[in-house]
């Protein structure tokens, strides 16, 4: 989970890293009340999860608390790259002598964490890192010895950050490794980092990514999840348990297994070329089990999303056999009708694997209206690409 | 011979008595697979269908002389498991949990890389299996046969898909190697293994979204991989930033993307199917010659 800066900024402020937290607001009149409470010039900055927001207009500075408000509401509900802006940061806007770039991230090539640093702070890092690599330096860290005051040291001074900031900046290190670690963070990103004119470095901005899976040991960490943010589809899939993910497309896809479903999404979009265009709607994986519960929970999230016009339901029997999952698609269908959902979408099923032949012996028989049976996968996504694109011409 | 799992090797399971662990050992077991112990830490003593259970890793490989251990236990417990089965020194441990915490995971592996005494399969992995001789995971062994194709896979039911639609031709060994951001064994790994197994004739290479360890195994295959190999990638439809199923499977700004790895498998000459079914017909036109 990415999370936006101002609740970065409450994780930094919980490990003692200094900064200008502020106080983030979804109406101009918080905006004005907060800048006023601050007191002087203030920053009102856009709260999306995506970069070059300052470039878009997202960040400005007000001198007062009648221009903070006039800005917020300026940025309020502006779109960065489509993302809508739904509050704003309003915080000091400390003068800065210097900027830099601090952060730690996993590292998937070398199976570890790296440590990222430079004294080349306020722009984007991937330009330092294309433009002038030598200005980043680049420090594998080991996942058992971690970062203490020695390890923070080696990274800070490979960056060669000046002498009267090192020792600042490398207990900012070790407090940012906490948040690495105690948070279960797998990115912690400062910037910039500014020196201000006091001589005081302090974290100006925050990026933080949060490792979904360790969610069972951080209970705060569901005050984060960001429900305006999130397409109420993917809401409603996510209380009812189920991986999935919104899409724009007309074809709704359902199946066992994350691979399997990833690459049904991408044999649905080739055949969906030949017809127009037709895409997938989402991905769902079900998971092996592929229960008859679970299916009518996916039948009814994918039937009920508007954009689809046809369903695609891709099993391969490996752990669960294809009659019980053809019997968990007559039991769903049941479950949705006796709901009283209206079913008018037609389904393509593919179930090969375990007990194939009987699996779709079972779905023969039961000679459901809206489902077709096909052999393979390339021919299912073909049929149903085609089954969409009539129902969306009909229209 | 097959890599890494073959009819002599011994498995223990690691939270054996869960149910998960009980539904898959019958299922190892029904497969022809040897499982002589199960470790449940205060269950000494006890048996899941006559397979003696052990209060730990070391004492279940002195009675039974086990070298390959399938860890079952909850994402909470996996580290530790993992830890014991590592100073355990067992040769092979098959982590298929999902939903590790990725820093337990970086912690596990690093510990396993600075005994030396441990390969690390996993973690969020359906498993390894040799046809035919054994089976260490969650694999179904009935979808294919023994035969002389390796196969090497992030995704599980990608994986039994490909078995399925070769099983006239049939697999050496089969290694699902996960798909969390950080695993144990690489797509290298498998590469170099069926690279040296002479029992291994050809390579079905599976990637998904996510890091760059297609590229990397490209690299590889263009520098020592002479064997023919057949790539499949997954995910080209997959937007940037979100996660697709898979804790390791996203797109993040340009990185991870479906095209980027098919185009370095393609730039070394691996021959890379549009689909799985189209994959599977490049590797029979391949073996039939």
């Amino acid at each position: 989970m990415d999370l936006y800066e101002y609740q970065a900024k409450q994780l930094f402020g919980k490990h003692q890293i200094p900064g200008t937290p502020g106080e983030v607001c979804s109406t101009p009149d918080a905006a004005r009340e907060v800048a006023r409470k601050i007191g002087g010039q203030v920053v009102v900055k856009a709260q999306v999860k995506t970069g070059g927001r300052g470039k878009a207009g997202g960040v400005k500075l007000a001198q007062n608390p009648d221009e903070a408000a006039a800005v917020a509401t300026a940025i309020l509900g502006m779109d960065i790259k489509g993302h809508t802006v739904h509050r704003v940061l309003v915080a000091d806007a400390s003068d800065i002598t210097d900027e830099y770039y601090v952060s730690f991230l996993l590292d998937r090539s070398n199976r570890a964490f790296l440590a990222m640093a430079s004294t080349a702070g306020g722009v984007e890092i991937e330009e330092v890192a294309a433009t002038r690599p030598q200005d980043l330096a680049m420090i594998r860290v080991d996942a058992l010895l971690g970062v203490d005051e020695q390890k923070a040291a080696e990274i800070v001074d490979a960056a060669n950050f000046p002498p009267a900031v090192r020792d600042q900046v490398i207990a900012i290190m070790v407090q940012l490794w906490k948040v690495m670690v105690d948070e279960d963070a797998t990115l912690v990103e400062v910037n910039p980092l500014v020196l201000a004119p006091s001589g005081t470095v302090l974290a100006l901005d925050g990026k933080v990514t949060l490792d979904d899976n360790a969610n069972y040991r951080h209970a705060s960490h569901a005050d984060f999840v960001d429900r305006e943010g999130t397409d109420p589809i993917e809401l409603r899939a996510k209380e009812l348990e189920l991986n999935y993910v919104k899409l724009h497309g007309e074809v709704g896809i359902i199946g066992n297994g994350a691979g399997l479903v990833m690459s049904t999404l991408d044999v649905v979009a080739y055949a969906g070329e030949e017809f127009g265009g037709i895409k997938p709607a989402n991905f769902l994986d079900i998971g092996g089990g592929a229960s008859a519960t679970v299916m009518a929970n996916g039948l009814d999230i994918v039937l009920n999303d508007p954009e689809v016009e046809a369903v695609f339901v891709n099993v391969f029997g490996g752990i669960t056999s294809c009659d019980a999952v053809a019997n968990g698609v007559l039991q769903a269908l049941e479950m949705l009708k006796s709901e009283g959902a209206p079913l008018s979408k037609p389904i393509v099923c593919r179930i090969d694997g375990n007990n194939a032949v009987e699996g779709r012996r079972i779905l023969t028989d039961a000679n459901h209206p809206l489902i077709e049976i096909v052999d393979t996968m390339d021919d299912a996504a073909r049929r149903v690409a085609e089954l969409a694109a009539v129902r969306k011409a009909g229209k | 011979m097959a890599i890494w799992l073959d009819s002599n090797s011994r498995i223990l399971v690691q939270g054996m008595t869960g149910s998960e662990g009980t539904k898959h050992t019958r299922r190892m077991v029904a497969s022809g697979a040897q499982v002589v112990a199960g470790v449940t830490p205060g269950k000494a003593g006890q048996d899941v269908d006559g397979i003696p259970i052990f209060n730990d890793v070391q004492s279940a490989m002195l009675a039974t002389g086990a070298n390959v251990s399938v860890v079952f236990v909850p994402p909470k417990f996996a580290k530790a498991a993992v830890l014991e089965a590592v100073d355990a020194k067992i040769p092979l441990a098959v982590v298929i949990t999902e939903g590790i915490p990725v820093h337990d995971a970086a912690q596990f592996f690093q510990y396993s890389q600075n005994s030396g005494a441990t390969r690390l399969i996993g973690p969020n992995c359906p498993g390894i299996i040799s046809p035919g001789q054994s089976n260490a995971g969650i694999i179904p062994a009935d979808i294919t046969k023994a035969g002389r194709i390796g196969l090497v896979s992030k995704s599980g039911t990608l994986t039994y898909q490909m078995m399925y639609e070769l099983r006239d031709i049939g697999f050496s060994t089969c290694v699902g190697i996960g798909g969390d951001p950080i695993i144990g064994t690489t797509h290298i790994d498998c590469l170099q293994a069926f690279q040296d197994d002479p029992e291994t004739d050809a390579i079905v290479m599976i990637g998904e979204i996510g890091g760059d360890a297609e590229e990397r195994a490209a690299a590889y295959i263009a520098e020592f991989i002479t064997k023919p190999v057949v790539g499949y990638v997954a995910g080209f439809t997959a937007p940037e930033g979100k996660t697709m199923g898979h804790a390791g499977a996203i797109v993040s700004g340009s990185a991870g993307t479906a095209i980027a790895k098919q185009e370095a498998l393609e730039a070394v000459g691996v021959k890379v199917g549009k689909t799985p079914s189209a994959t599977a017909r490049l590797m029979r036109e391949l073996m039939k010659g």
